[in-house]
């Protein structure tokens, strides 16, 4: 699949920058022209992986995050958001609904809504060494765009 | 994250204003907790309106409100949800436990 267009951003897991994640990939994403509601779901799947690092990658430091953003021909959005921290020592657990190692403060379901959010998800995990999420979404082509 | 509150009438009704996000969730569930704590309702209405971006973090918020206002011996209804947090409501489930209605524009 051609590549269009790449983005590469660098932050520190700070929660500040939840915000900051989730504006910039809607305003990468919007030369795709999506709809609201498309524009909705990759916002909040982006923060749900940008939280998962600072609260789960990071939880005792400040590390880097950072988050890959490719546009292809078919239209589609791929972002990856990667960490150099603790990893993730059983995925398929931290992909179940409900479970988090997070206390009351965190509902175990970033996983869950990243997945039905987007097309594809991929997890990938080195204990000790750091994790990368990788999500896809096609945006559909609307009537009167070419 | 803002959370205005009034108490009128043995319903408290709490107003989160702006992103509920992991961010904004740690500094509205302090204004929260208090309110419950000081307030104890009969009825405890979280109106999200003015919630302009929601997460699974707002998930987490609703469940612990919802504890705290059961503990105080009250009931939690969530109302005026955009349609945004409504897809994170929806995919999560918690539609079942607890008593949701969305916005419905004026």
């Amino acid at each position: 699949m051609k590549e269009i267009n790449a983005v590469t951003l660098k932050f520190l897991s700070r929660s500040a920058n939840e915000g900051f994640a989730r504006a910039s990939a809607a305003a990468f994403a919007a030369q795709l022209d999506p709809t609201l509601d498309e524009l909705g779901d990759i916002k909040t799947a982006v923060s749900e992986a940008v939280t998962n690092c600072i609260v789960h990658a990071y939880p005792d430091s400040i590390g880097v995050i950072t988050m890959k953003m490719r546009i292809f021909e078919d239209n589609s959005l791929e972002i990856t958001v990667k960490d150099s921290g603790v990893g993730i020592p059983d995925i398929e657990q931290a992909l179940t609904p409900l479970f988090t190692t997070g206390g009351d403060d965190r509902s175990g379901m970033g996983f869950t809504i990243m997945d039905s959010f987007m097309d594809k998800l991929k997890v990938k995990s080195v204990q000790g060494r750091g994790t990368s999420v990788t999500m896809r979404r096609r945006i559909s082509v609307r009537a009167g765009r070419k | 994250m803002k959370v205005s509150a009034n108490f009128d009438n043995k319903t408290l009704y709490l107003y989160p204003i702006g992103e509920l996000d992991h961010h904004g969730a740690k500094k509205a569930m302090v204004t929260i907790e208090s309110r419950i704590d000081l307030s104890l309702p009969r009825e405890c209405i979280l109106d999200m309106r003015h919630v302009t971006f929601m997460d699974s973090s707002g998930i987490a918020v609703i469940l612990k409100t919802m504890r705290l206002v059961n503990e105080a011996g009250g009931r939690l209804t969530v109302e005026n949800v955009p349609a945004q947090a409504m897809r994170v409501i929806d995919a999560a489930g918690i539609d079942r436990i607890v008593q949701i209605s969305a916005l419905t524009k004026e």
